[in-house]
């Protein structure tokens, strides 16, 4: 499996990162090598091995169904940027 | 309902998205209230806000209610189910994704039976998965800035997904009406609408009746009400097999239907906008499902609508179209039968005056009949005063008038507007009597042949009563005398 530097500049616009030309041909030729490692780990037989979704053995651990939080809007944003009548502000969205 | 409209030499395929806001005290993965319509941001929690080094933990009822669900649908449940991350970036969505449920949602395929044009039809349900809210954003200009309130971020949303199986839409509108009726019957939902608590998208695509394969769908949101959904989906039929007949292709999209105009329009389409690249969430390993605790909801599953409508029929005796009425919702099912215990009224007479004066009176003021301002038990008051013949149906559409603007209890108002009915035979006999004495002409227009002079004789015992003789007893009194 190759990774082209498009491959890269996709997913790191997908998820909002600036990546110059130089740092794709690194991520590339990273990313390719951990693919890499991944098709060895698929070569064994795992035909009788359940799939795991989460690393550990572990089970959801449910709440049940209480408020438990207070209103904390003045600590929230005093740390936020831009705030105005409550609401948290933001760059101009555009739908 | 609204009628089918009928597109020749087409075939319409709807399936619908429906997002149930699940009524929990708390958030999904937070202790914050779900309460609507506080000030903004009082109940963004951190984990609502997506502070870092927060962690998630999953709020039990709202599985409970998922279970609900999904039992009432005669659903599989997933006893091992999974939450997912949804990656896109959006201002209203802090984290950056929302946790949501992809591979293994927790309620697999069920089914919904609806009532249509031409019988009942099975609609498919796909799933139904768990998933968070998103906040909301407010694009009114604050210094050239969007606000943003993240009160309902975390909000427990049950997402209801169909097969495309309805063919118009009113189909689709009746399938949207029995899920609703269905999530507010389990009380998982309170079906409000206008607060977003039942939101709805439609997938619609058109193809020749002899075409094998589907036609490109688009998905229309922002369906906010039963009228919207049926206008937005006949637009969006319209529309497309114009685009069609013309040359052109439908493009898959989203569009978002507008109340206003009555169209959809086309959100501008983002590039990779659908790439979500979901994955299992690190922080919440799978929910696993005791058998005793799904055993334990479908024992206490509330009376479901199909059930109530079969025992509506048999035990009160009601046609199906009263009972259809009286099973609708939950709320009218129990104010119906809470008057029917209360009440020495016969069943069926208890349905016409809910049916026809409460219904009536609820639909001119834009009334729930949660909210009706003459309570059950009033309604009840009134029928015995019917049943025991102190009122005549006219005289107790009077005090009903009276019960609605609060004026008092039954018996005060018929107290008080003098309403008691003369139901004792001398006193009407007496009143009959003179009637008959002062108005000789009619007496002999009546012996001539003249039948319809009997009306006359009526209205002026009725007249001489101001209004209060049992008119049954009148009308057998004046037979029996003209007759003689």
């Amino acid at each position: 499996m190759t990774i082209s530097n498009e491959d890269v500049q996709k997913i790191a616009r997908l998820a909002r990162l600036e990546v110059s030309e130089e740092q794709a041909t690194k991520f590339s030729d990273e990313l390719e090598k951990i693919l890499h490692l991944v098709e060895k780990l698929k070569a064994c037989d795992t035909t009788s091995v359940e799939p795991m979704t989460h690393p550990f053995d572990a089970a959801l651990l449910l709440r049940e169904d209480a408020v438990t939080e207070v209103n904390q809007r003045d600590k929230f944003q005093a740390i936020a940027p831009a705030t105005q009548d409550g609401l948290y502000l933001v760059p101009k969205v555009l739908d | 309902m609204g009628s089918v409209i009928n597109y020749p030499g087409w075939e319409v395929v709807i399936g619908l998205e429906v997002h149930t806001q699940l009524k929990t005290k708390s958030k999904i993965f937070s202790g914050a209230s779900t309460e609507f319509g506080l000030e903004p941001n009082t109940q963004a929690s951190s984990v609502d806000l997506g502070l870092p080094g927060v962690l998630p933990v999953a709020n039990l009822e709202a599985a409970r209610m998922a279970v609900k669900f999904g039992l009432a649908i005669d659903a599989h449940i997933n006893r091992t189910n999974v939450f997912a991350r949804k990656n896109y970036f959006y201002p209203d969505l802090p984290k950056g994704y929302q946790i949501s449920q992809m591979d293994l949602p927790i309620v697999g395929e069920g089914k919904l039976t609806i009532s249509t044009a031409n019988g009942e039809k099975v609609i498919g349900i796909t799933r139904a998965h768990l998933e968070e809210d998103a906040g909301k954003s407010l694009h009114e200009d604050f210094q050239g800035m969007t606000g943003i309130d993240l009160n309902r971020a975390g909000t427990p949303l049950l997402e209801i997904v169909s097969e495309p199986d309805m063919r118009s839409a009113a189909e689709a509108v009746a399938y949207l009406r029995k899920l609703h009726s269905l999530v507010t019957y389990l009380e998982i939902c309170d079906g409000n609408m206008q607060e977003g608590s039942f939101r709805c998208d439609a997938n619609v695509s058109v193809r020749p009746v002899d075409q094998k394969e589907l036609g490109t769908r688009t998905e229309s949101k922002n369906i906010n009400s039963f009228r919207f959904v049926e206008r937005a989906i006949d637009y969006e039929i319209e529309r497309q097999i114009d685009l069609i007949e013309d040359g052109g292709t439908v493009v898959q999209e989203t569009r978002l239907y507008d109340p206003d105009k009555h169209e959809t329009r086309s959100m501008r389409s983002k590039e990779e906008a659908h790439d979500y690249r979901y994955f299992p969430d690190p922080d919440l390993p799978p929910m696993i499902l005791e058998k005793s605790f799904i055993d334990n909801i479908r024992q206490s599953l509330p009376e479901l609508p199909e059930a109530k409508f079969i025992r509506f029929v048999e035990d009160y005796k009601l046609n199906e179209e009263d009972a259809t009425l009286l099973t609708s919702t939950r709320p009218i099912a129990d104010y119906y039968e809470q008057v029917v215990n209360l009440s020495e009224a016969d069943a069926k007479v208890t349905a016409n005056w809910i049916t026809g004066e409460l219904f009536a009176a609820l639909n001119n003021n834009d009334l729930e009949i949660q909210q009706s301002p003459v309570s059950a038990e009033q309604f009840a008051a009134l029928l015995n005063r019917v049943a025991d013949n102190t009122l005549s149906g006219k005289m107790a559409k009077q005090v009903f008038t009276a019960l609605w603007k609060k004026e008092g209890q039954v018996d005060d108002i018929i107290e008080k507007q003098g309403l008691k009915q003369i139901t004792d035979s001398g006193t009407i006999e007496s009143i009959v009597d003179e009637v008959l004495t002062r108005c000789t002409e009619q007496v002999q227009q009546h012996k001539d042949g003249n039948e319809k002079v009997f009306g006359f004789f009526v209205g002026q015992v009725m007249q001489a009563s101001k209004g209060k003789a049992n008119p049954g007893k009148v009308n057998q009194l004046l037979k029996t005398k003209l007759n003689q």
